[in-house]
């Protein structure tokens, strides 16, 4: 066998049943041998960034390791923002690259890139493939170490004469052998039931809960720790879905534009238990105030995080659902107390509340409102990164782990439209909805061709405010509405200040949504006005393909409440009423 | 407060690893102000020795990064730690004359350096010792004129049977 048939065997055999990719020249060993494989069905994106995108979305929404395959130098290069976009956020990608013959590597050869050197801070781990016998111990690790631990991103590189290369005596290897690389999953015992003790103890405990819980399938535990403890949730961008959105213990979000209750609870707890958390920066705001005074546990499978941001007094380094199922044994009953009944009260008096516009104009928030009522109760929402992820957050109802995919920790706008692909790919029977701005949609939007070509069903919804939303309400906010570049609609006959839309002045906009899509080849609708959104909503949902539904919405929302950067928690802004 | 700290590296020779290294610390913002990387009595395992001045909490961070390394086996930061010996090496090209070249003769004789070219306006010397040995020689020499110097960094191996105490692969 030479290097490219045994790169697709030891794929088949780590299960994978499809690849995200584009070709070029030093890969077309590898698509020879796809050519011919029926195992694993192959999904020709537009452009690179779009296949790791959908790698990712692929990943996050079936747990199982996403694949990408590109060729050398710029289909190289053009993964990057794909990779980081994973690492962030830990989801588990393997990218193949092609890469030039071994013996011109380091001469600038034609598509030469340095993918060891260009990916090395953004990935899990990486390989350049030297000598093909290496190839099958290569793909064996790549996956075990993408999948386990805290998962992420893997990279191998292959030189086109390793993929030609002929191997006598294959044999895939059966067992792993990384001496360095022995993930914790199982937590020190001593150090659960001291959380158990100070849960025991704690007035006013509070769960503050991410994507660990999601990785690792830990909603039962998380569940039955809930029933027995009445512990209060709240519950990161990456963690939604891990707990349903209408449990009598969950706050919802916290963090810069978190809810009233979940921020509230955060600061005024007196035992904060993190559960597969990072306390980003958007969480905590300035650390020296954040959790202050308080009792931190945290529970993480990554050493490395624990006491990065925020110190913690009770460390727990394992798996969340083992320590989660660990924890449950060890913890006393709880009864409701006065915390409770506090966080009730927040609830009831801080529901969230946006000014409707009075106008019959559009809402995005009523967009999302009424999407709760027409997707499927089982739909994955993914979103692009901006306002309408902050208001998808916030306004969706979500109810399942692994149903809500967002770039929470790089933030890369164009996210929404590759990984809902990659997630609708990877879960047919399950209705995918894509909420994008009109400017992320722009960011991959070549990808409406694949959707289209390949009728992978993707319901995607843009709300078209004309804008660069979220980087505008900074702007609106604290820079005296100097919108500098963020308005899409901007074009020469403006004025060289402009504070905002002002009637007749404005050029057309463009793209056509509407064209764009059926240029693609796609079904598309649009509401104007906030009496259209039902019906737009109603029929975009109920087409079998692909469709694109533009809401033209106000376009100078705002998301709030919000905490500002470099404010702590105690300062939410509450917005119009 | 910053502190220098010595920390050894235990890793597999896997291609670009003193890359991974360096790479990890400069993205995490950490300056090294000296490492070496050398092979060990395993031909699969090397040893890195970097210093870094860095604050206790920054130091515990740098060992937990470190140790994510999948080519990493071992990360062990030896500061404040007895039980091990620590060395460097130096070779120094001073300026000599013939009134003070028995001053400087007493010195290496003290110091226990070891002179590898001595000439009529020039003396070239090696020494190993603790860092504090040669901080002090240096600081002996400067007034004869130092034209040039290289250090070689730390690095360290443990005392006969350590107790496997402060050592964090997958963390406590």
């Amino acid at each position: 066998m030479n290097g490219a048939q045994i790169l697709i065997d030891g794929l088949i055999r780590e299960g994978v049943d499809t690849i995200f990719g584009y070709p070029g020249g030093v890969v077309i060993p590898i698509f020879d041998v796809l050519y011919s494989t029926r195992a694993i069905k192959f999904l020709l994106t537009r452009h690179e960034q779009g296949a790791t995108h959908a790698a990712d979305g692929y990943a996050r929404s079936t747990g199982k390791v996403g694949v990408c395959l590109v060729t050398s130098g710029p289909g190289a290069t053009n993964t990057i923002t794909g990779i980081a976009t994973a690492k962030m956020d830990s989801s588990p990608i393997v990218i193949i690259s092609g890469q030039v013959p071994s013996g011109n590597i380091g001469t600038d050869a034609f598509q030469e890139t340095d993918m060891l050197g260009l990916t090395r801070s953004i990935c899990k781990h990486n390989y350049l493939v030297q000598d093909v016998k290496d190839l099958p111990k290569i793909i064996k690790e790549a996956f075990y170490i993408a999948r386990t631990g805290r998962p992420g991103p893997v990279s191998i590189d292959i030189p086109v004469d390793v993929s030609n290369a002929k191997l006598k005596n294959y044999e895939y290897p059966e067992s792993i052998d990384l001496p360095g690389y022995k993930p914790t999953v199982k937590a020190n015992s001593g150090q659960i039931i001291k959380l158990a003790q100070a849960i025991a103890i704690a007035q006013k405990p509070l769960l503050y809960t991410g994507g660990g819980i999601v990785t690792s399938g830990a909603t039962d535990e998380l569940l039955k720790l809930i029933d027995k403890t009445r512990i209060p949730v709240v519950t990161t961008l990456m963690g939604l879905g891990s707990i349903p959105f209408d449990h009598p213990c969950f706050l919802g979000m916290p963090g810069m534009h978190g809810t009233v209750t979940a921020n509230k609870a955060m600061v005024e707890c007196d035992l904060l238990i993190g559960v597969g958390v990072r306390f980003d920066d958007r969480i905590t705001g300035p650390r020296h105030t954040f959790a202050t005074g308080k009792n931190v546990a945290h529970i993480d499978i990554d050493p490395a995080e624990i006491s990065k941001n925020i110190k913690a007094n009770i460390p727990v380094v394992g798996n969340a659902k083992e320590v989660l199922s660990e924890l449950l044994k060890k913890v006393k009953e709880r009864p409701r107390n006065s915390w409770n009944e506090r966080t009730d009260f927040w609830k009831a008096k801080y529901p969230l509340k946006y000014k409707d516009a009075g106008d019959g104009t559009v809402n995005p928030q009523y967009v999302i409102e009424r999407l709760n009522e027409f997707s499927d109760k089982n739909a994955i929402l993914v979103t692009d990164v901006g306002q309408q992820q902050m208001w998808s957050a916030l306004y969706y109802h979500h109810r399942l782990p692994r149903h809500f995919l967002s770039s929470g920790g790089l933030g890369t706008m164009g996210f929404g439209l590759p990984s809902a692909m990659g997630a609708a790919v990877g879960n047919p029977d399950t209705q995918v909805v894509c909420v994008s701005g009109d400017g992320g949609i722009q960011m991959n939007i070549q990808e409406l061709a694949t959707c289209a070509i390949n009728r992978i069903p993707v319901k995607i919804v843009v709300l078209n405010n004309a804008f660069l939303g979220m980087v505008r309400q900074w702007q609106d906010m604290f820079w005296d509405k100097r919108y500098a570049q963020t308005c899409l609609q901007r074009g020469p006959e403006c004025p060289e200040e402009c504070h905002g839309p002002n009637g007749e002045c404005i050029p057309r906009y463009l793209p056509d949504f509407i064209k764009v899509a059926q240029a693609n080849g796609m079904v598309a609708y649009r509401a104007n006005n906030k009496a259209e959104v039902d019906e737009v909503l109603r029929k975009g949902l109920a087409e079998d393909g692909p469709v694109l539904m533009e809401f033209l919405v106000n376009r100078e929302e705002n998301v709030y409440p919000m905490v500002s950067a470099g404010k702590p928690l105690t300062e939410i802004i509450m917005g119009e009423e | 407060m910053l502190e220098k700290h010595t920390i050894i590296i235990t890793v597999l020779n896997s291609a670009g690893v003193l890359a991974r290294i360096s790479a990890l610390l400069s993205q995490r913002g950490y300056n090294i102000e000296s490492a070496i990387a050398a092979p060990t009595e395993d031909p699969n395992v090397y040893k890195i020795s970097i210093v870094v001045e860095q604050t206790e909490e920054h130091i515990e961070q740098i060992v937990k990064q470190l140790n994510k390394l999948v080519d990493t086996i071992r990360v062990t930061d030896i500061s404040h730690k007895g039980n091990y010996i620590v060395r460097e090496y130096i070779i120094l090209k001073l300026d000599v004359t013939a009134k003070n070249r028995t001053d400087l003769f007493q010195l290496i004789h003290v110091f226990k350096a070891n002179p590898i070219d001595v000439a009529m306006d020039h003396v070239i010397l090696e020494l190993s010792g603790t860092r504090r040995k040669i901080d002090r020689f240096i600081e002996m020499v400067k007034p004869f004129g130092i034209r040039e110097y290289v250090r070689s960094g730390e690095f360290a191996m443990a005392e006969y049977q350590l107790p496997n105490k402060g050592d964090s692969k997958n963390g406590d």
